[in-house]
């Protein structure tokens, strides 16, 4: 019974290590640059500052998640490591969430403010940054999966304690 | 467990006390007004002003423009997230006065983690998107030719960063009870 949730834990880890690394690297190599009127137009993911919350929030999970799976079967220490899996999660959330509205901007505009899209001129950037959001999702996801199932086999004995 | 003296406890790493049913409570207050308050102050949050937008000769044309809130997806989520947010302090507020009368004691208590776990998740993610749209609106991004609009409707700015910092408050508050929820859980084992 420990075996296997251990083995499931593991593999959920691996999961978003993977999926926060994939969210890194292809947001980090979002680059499109178009000539308009003589004029040009580089758009990298380091113009946003909300791209850059992003790079950095998914590169601190990723690393995180690569040290703790390596110490992961030291006993003493698991409770820190769920109460900081909690933080992580949160963290993934607020930056998957802030990325994709300043993505929404760039890809319907806002009349109201008059701020027109711009993946009309840069397509190839448009279609990285989405592909970084959906991983970044992904990885959020994955995170919230791997916090409820620790508490849920920590508090397990406690579910069959109660009802005696 | 009991500790004899000089004895050091063996099996948590940090010696902490059984969080107090009060503290909890009483955080719980302050994070309800703080995300109630943001609620409010951005859902009420609306400046209209007349603007020259043309001259034309020597007569000045204006336009009266309006900015609202709903204007911006961001700022519809973030009202919405910290209503649900207030809604689920204020419903952990009744249900720790009045629901003594439960016997699963260990289900309650893991739901109440796992609720406010999901409530901080969807309110970080809320303040996140509002904050980087105010962001926006008060420097404008040269590279992709956004101007800035707070310079126009200052007082429609001011608001948004008041309730910006009260949802803030209210998340940092909620960050603690979830971590203080879960202790508990931890210890009652």
């Amino acid at each position: 019974m420990n075996t296997s949730r251990r083995i499931f834990t593991f593999l959920l880890r691996l999961l978003a290590l993977a999926a926060t690394l994939v969210a890194t690297i292809v947001m980090v190599t979002s680059h499109d640059s178009t000539n308009v009127l003589n004029l040009t137009f580089k758009a990298k993911f380091s113009n946003s500052p909300a791209f850059k919350y992003f790079v950095v929030v998914e590169a601190i999970a990723c690393a995180y998640n690569l040290v703790i799976m390596f110490l992961a079967s030291k006993g003493s220490l698991w409770r820190l490591v769920i109460i900081l899996d909690v933080v992580v999660a949160v963290l993934l959330a607020s930056s998957v969430s802030s990325a994709l509205a300043i993505a929404y901007v760039g890809k319907k505009g806002n009349t109201h403010a008059g701020w027109l899209p711009i993946c009309g001129q840069v397509p190839k950037f448009c279609k990285h940054v989405t592909a970084a959001l959906v991983a970044g999702f992904i990885a959020a996801i994955l995170y919230f999966l791997l916090v409820i199932y620790t508490l849920y086999t920590v508090l397990h004995p406690l579910f069959v304690v109660s009802k005696f | 467990m009991a500790l004899e003296n000089g004895e050091k406890p063996g099996s948590s790493f940090v010696a902490v006390r059984k969080p107090n049913d009060c503290t909890i409570l009483l955080l719980r207050l302050v994070a309800f007004l703080a995300t109630l308050a943001a609620t409010l102050v951005m859902a009420l949050n609306k400046e209209t002003k007349t603007l020259v937008v043309a001259t034309i000769g020597t007569t000045p044309i204006k336009a009266t423009l309006t900015a609202k809130f709903q204007h911006t997806p961001a700022n519809v989520f973030f009202v919405v997230a910290n209503a649900m947010a207030s809604l689920h302090n204020l419903l952990m507020i009744i249900v720790q006065l009045c629901g003594g009368k439960f016997k699963d004691k260990g289900l309650r208590l893991v739901m109440m983690a796992i609720l406010d776990m999901m409530t901080v998740a969807l309110l970080s993610s809320g303040d996140g998107a509002a904050t980087f749209m105010a962001h926006l609106a008060k420097k404008g991004n040269s590279h992709a030719r956004w101007n800035k609009i707070c310079d126009k409707f200052d007082k429609f700015c001011d608001h948004g960063g008041g309730a910006l910092i009260a949802s803030y408050i209210g998340l940092l508050l909620l960050v603690v009870i979830t971590v203080l929820s879960i202790i508990k859980l931890l210890k009652a084992k």
